[in-house]
């Protein structure tokens, strides 16, 4: 339940830990779509994440190379999660993976492997058969589903350090579309559940924070924001009220008004 | 006589190249100007560990990604 039952204890706050990494920030931010890799620098420090994602793509031969991403992010400051975006079966993906670990010289890898480009939603199938080779090559793996309960589990069973199930389609802006799975999610976890893709706008991260997701991972929300630094403070501050919320308890929902000032001692007659 | 190194050729991120023979990773790398940090190869859809840059040899039709983090979601 997002609410407390009289007879459950006070919730306990730990930091977040995946695999051999502890965040005290539960914000993870992607780095793309940035016009300004300054604004993204801005946006990066203004929004508390201590992780940051990374896609692994070709160097371009023979361009002279000006400035890149890696001049614009401090290393001491970030974990680097590198991703398999744009990877449509296992074996793209994992290839992806290796090649990630290798670049960013960090064990983590965010597992993605998508079923169309058009939904760009999880392939199932794909995305376990990956996670499995993955886990047993050593990777800290935090990977990306769809809000299905079932396959989260199978997740966690084959060892991945955390899930991350979509809020709504990548880079769609929708929020969370679906909290009871998201709640069904939380309630049988293991390992920490971020909600990866669909967030919009800061309430999407109170949200899903409320819920009991133990962070989440955003990056259109605030790169397409028309002030992406005002927009990464924003998302943080939503996430730290929305961690609160869920550590406080909510009360619970009533169909019926309850007063809050004394109902006795009023001067007039109740009702009239 | 001293005869020119007949070329050799691989695949490069896709496109075709011509490179001198006994060519290793890292010599590949220096060849396009390449920084090592946080770049990654992978040669016949293997990777090449880091380590392994100066002792790997490329060889004719070898089919090579290099690949670096741009941004991402």
């Amino acid at each position: 339940m997002t609410w407390f039952s009289p007879d459950e204890p006070l919730r306990e706050d730990r930091p977040l830990q995946i695999g051999a990494h502890t965040f005290g920030s539960r914000l993870f931010v992607g780095t793309g779509k940035y016009d300004d890799l300054g604004v993204m620098q801005q946006a990066l420090a203004e929004s508390g994440t201590e992780c940051v994602t990374v896609a692994v793509r070709r160097i371009s031969l023979g361009v002279p190379s000006g400035k890149t991403l890696l001049d614009y992010l401090d290393t001491d400051k970030f974990v680097l999660l590198p991703n398999t975006a744009g990877c449509f079966n296992a074996e793209d993906a994992i290839r992806t993976a290796r090649l990630g670990r290798e670049a960013g010289m960090s064990d983590l890898v965010k597992l993605e492997v998508l079923g169309d480009t058009e939904t760009l939603l999880p392939d199932p199938v794909g995305t376990l058969e990956a996670a499995k080779v993955l886990v047993d090559e050593g990777f800290t793996v935090l990977c990306y589903t769809s809000d299905d309960p079932i396959l989260a589990r199978r997740l966690e069973d084959v060892g991945v350090a955390a899930v991350m199930p979509a809020g709504a389609p990548i880079g769609s802006g929708q929020g969370i579309l679906n909290p009871n799975n998201l709640r069904i999610i939380l309630e049988r976890a293991r390992v920490p559940i971020l909600v990866d893709a669909g967030v919009g706008t800061a309430s999407d991260v109170a949200v899903a924070m409320e819920l009991g997701a133990d962070g989440v991972l955003l990056n259109t929300g605030i790169a397409r924001a028309k002030d992406p630094v005002r927009m990464a403070r924003a998302m943080r501050l939503a996430c730290e009220a929305g961690r609160d919320a869920w550590l406080a308890g909510r009360m619970g929902r009533k169909l019926y008004a309850t007063a809050s000032s004394p109902t006795e001692g009023t001067i007039g007659i109740p009702g009239e | 006589m001293d005869e020119a190194p007949i070329p050799i050729r691989v695949t490069v991120n896709g496109a075709p190249q011509e490179i001198p023979p006994a060519l290793t990773i890292d010599g590949l790398l220096s060849r396009f100007g390449l920084d090592r940090r946080h770049t990654a190869v992978e040669r016949n859809r293997l990777l090449v560990p880091r380590a392994s840059f100066e002792a790997t040899v490329v060889e004719d039709g070898d089919v090579l990604e290099i690949v670096t983090l741009v941004g991402g979601g």
